[in-house]
């Protein structure tokens, strides 16, 4: 099972000193998570795209081609590409130039976004969201997948004997994640490829992941790719840690009461309780992540969300000290002791081009 | 006898209140007239002021608490629905405004329903017919013709057998009558819509 941290790339005043970091600050700051990550041992880095304020990421493979000749190992993704405003043939091509200078590093997990004004600002509108992200997807497949591609569809110009560059590395695209909170279609997009379906899950009631991942599963099996505790699912989660409890909620509490998307809401009790978030100790992190398990099944790939929020980078990166240290490990541990051996892992560049069946294997 | 659901929602902030007052005649009228349709009902009322905090929430987050959903669960699968509110500043309550706001919007499609308000005087009692059928016809809810609106002098205007018991009983009868030609209605299930990836690719 892969372990790492999303971020959503928001520039947030911190609450406790009303100090708003500056772009440059929290871009810098960003990359130090990233390396972070890598050096306490977690697995994978994925950053948000934006098109506008208060968010910097407009360009996230930019951001991650820095990081991957920063790192080793680290797994890079996204959280998300949008796969409605962006050309297809730009993704095409930016994710295989990530993929090649990755060395293989490299997943991405596709979102619809939900800015009304970004659309129009890309020549698009947010009402054809769903067809846009069916259309867009639809061809991208094929640019990663075919050399020369001839094609037309209802939202750009069509494509005459069109070859995408580079092609994907060792002839693998990289794999691909579908993200959604409450869209059955994006679930049904994912299984119908036989794609990983990863559920934001923080923000929202653990039952509605449970249905969408549930009805990814049945959908999976039902296109023929597996039985359906074999299809590929990613979850994020939300934690501050602190070695006592107490000291989690105390410090976290202002920046909770203070956020982006719930701050002046839930009180921080509620909202634990409605939602994945967890604000405690180490063992309290570890019994309330092995708990998705329960509603999910077993599963692939775990994200945490740690920097949102105006939290400063020193605590950003304690918290990854801790997770490396305390969490994670243990983590790994108990989710394998219960993962049976048919359930896949999560695809890797390495599993990819190990499974991959040649045509003239097909034509045998 | 078949059995049906008839979801109540009263908006009234006073304990007792008038609003609830009217929502209970015109819950007992409607009960009387379904049960010589031969139709059972059970009633479920939601009294929005337990919910106040609850719905401000899901302003903000998005998505209604575990207090919440069974109650928007209920409205959604209700056979028909009774809303009653004061009327404040003219048009429905806030409060009143933000659960239905908060409603999924194929919630009430098609639903049978009746409206009904309360005020201090009869000054308000367009306001059924300029603020609240305009809301559910948003909603494509089937309101039905008859409106109720109590003023506080009706409640001494001659009682059960007065001008407010008639229109009371008037429109509990359309609703009944609504609610026993529809089929029943059954729990949705947004999973059961969802069309099969071929068919979103061809479109």
């Amino acid at each position: 099972m892969q372990f790492g941290v999303f971020s959503v790339s928001d520039i947030t005043p911190d609450p406790t000193t009303g100090r708003t970091p500056t772009e440059a600050e929290r871009l810098q700051a960003v990359l130090r998570i990233a390396e972070k990550t890598e050096e306490v041992g977690l697995d994978v880095f994925a950053l948000g795209e934006h098109h506008n304020p208060p968010f910097f990421s407009s360009s996230p493979t930019t951001t991650l081609g820095y990081v991957a000749g920063r790192t080793q190992r680290l797994q890079l993704s996204t959280a998300t590409t949008l796969i409605t405003t962006n050309d297809p043939v730009k993704i095409a091509e930016d994710y295989a130039m990530l993929q090649h200078l990755a060395g293989g590093r490299v997943d991405l997990t596709l979102g619809r976004g939900n800015t009304g004004p970004v659309y129009p600002w890309f020549g698009q509108d947010i009402r054809q969201g769903l067809p846009l992200a069916v259309e867009n997807y639809a061809l991208l497949r094929r640019l990663w997948d075919e050399d020369v591609v001839d094609w037309e569809g209802r939202f750009r110009t069509p494509l005459q004997g069109f070859t995408s560059t580079p092609r994907p590395l060792d002839g693998v695209a990289p794999f691909v994640w579908h993200g959604s909170i409450r869209s059955p279609e994006i679930a049904e997009q994912a299984a119908y490829y036989g794609d990983g379906f990863f559920h934001n899950h923080i923000f929202w009631p653990a039952d509605h992941t449970r249905r969408m991942v549930d009805f990814y599963r049945r959908r999976y099996q039902h296109h023929g790719h597996g039985d359906a505790d074999q299809s590929i699912v990613g979850l994020g989660g939300q934690v501050f840690v602190r070695k006592n409890s107490q000291d989690a909620v105390r410090e976290f509490r202002p920046y909770f009461d203070n956020a982006p998307v719930y701050g002046h809401g839930p009180s921080l009790e509620d909202f634990t309780r409605e939602t994945p978030l967890t604000v405690g100790s180490p063992q309290e992190v570890i019994d309330r992540t092995l708990g998705f398990r329960e509603y999910v099944g077993d599963y692939q790939r775990q994200l945490f969300l740690i920097d949102h929020a105006g939290l400063p980078l020193k605590t950003v990166l304690e918290q990854l000290d801790i997770l490396g240290e305390e969490v994670v490990p243990v983590l790994r541990r108990e989710f394998a002791a219960r993962k049976p051996a048919h359930v896949p892992d999560a695809p890797t560049h390495a599993s990819l081009v190990a499974a991959r069946t040649t045509p003239l294997e097909v034509v045998a | 006898m078949s059995t049906r659901t008839l979801a109540v929602v009263s908006a009234g902030l006073a304990t007792p209140s008038s609003t609830r007052l009217l929502a209970d005649r015109l819950t007992d009228a409607t009960v009387a007239a379904l049960r010589e349709h031969g139709v059972d009902v059970g009633v479920e009322v939601v009294e929005l002021r337990e919910h106040a905090r609850d719905l401000a929430d899901h302003l903000v987050t998005g998505f209604p608490n575990a207090a919440l959903r069974p109650v928007l669960d209920t409205v959604a699968g209700a056979d028909g629905l009774i809303a009653v509110t004061p009327i404040f500043s003219a048009s429905y309550s806030g409060l009143f405004k933000t659960f239905v706001d908060v409603l999924d919007r194929e919630a009430l499609d098609g639903a049978p329903v009746l409206l009904g308000a309360t005020a201090g005087t009869a000054r308000h009692q367009l306001a059924l017919d300029h603020a609240m059928r305009p809301l559910f016809a948003y909603l494509h809810a089937a309101v039905v013709p008859t409106a109720v609106f109590a003023a506080s002098e009706d409640w001494g205007a001659g009682g059960a057998t007065g001008e407010l018991g008639a229109r009371i009983d008037r429109a509990g009868a359309e609703l009944a009558a609504a609610i026993a030609a529809r089929p029943a209605a059954g729990p949705a299930d947004p999973f059961d819509d969802v069309p099969d990836f071929t068919a979103l690719l061809s479109r």
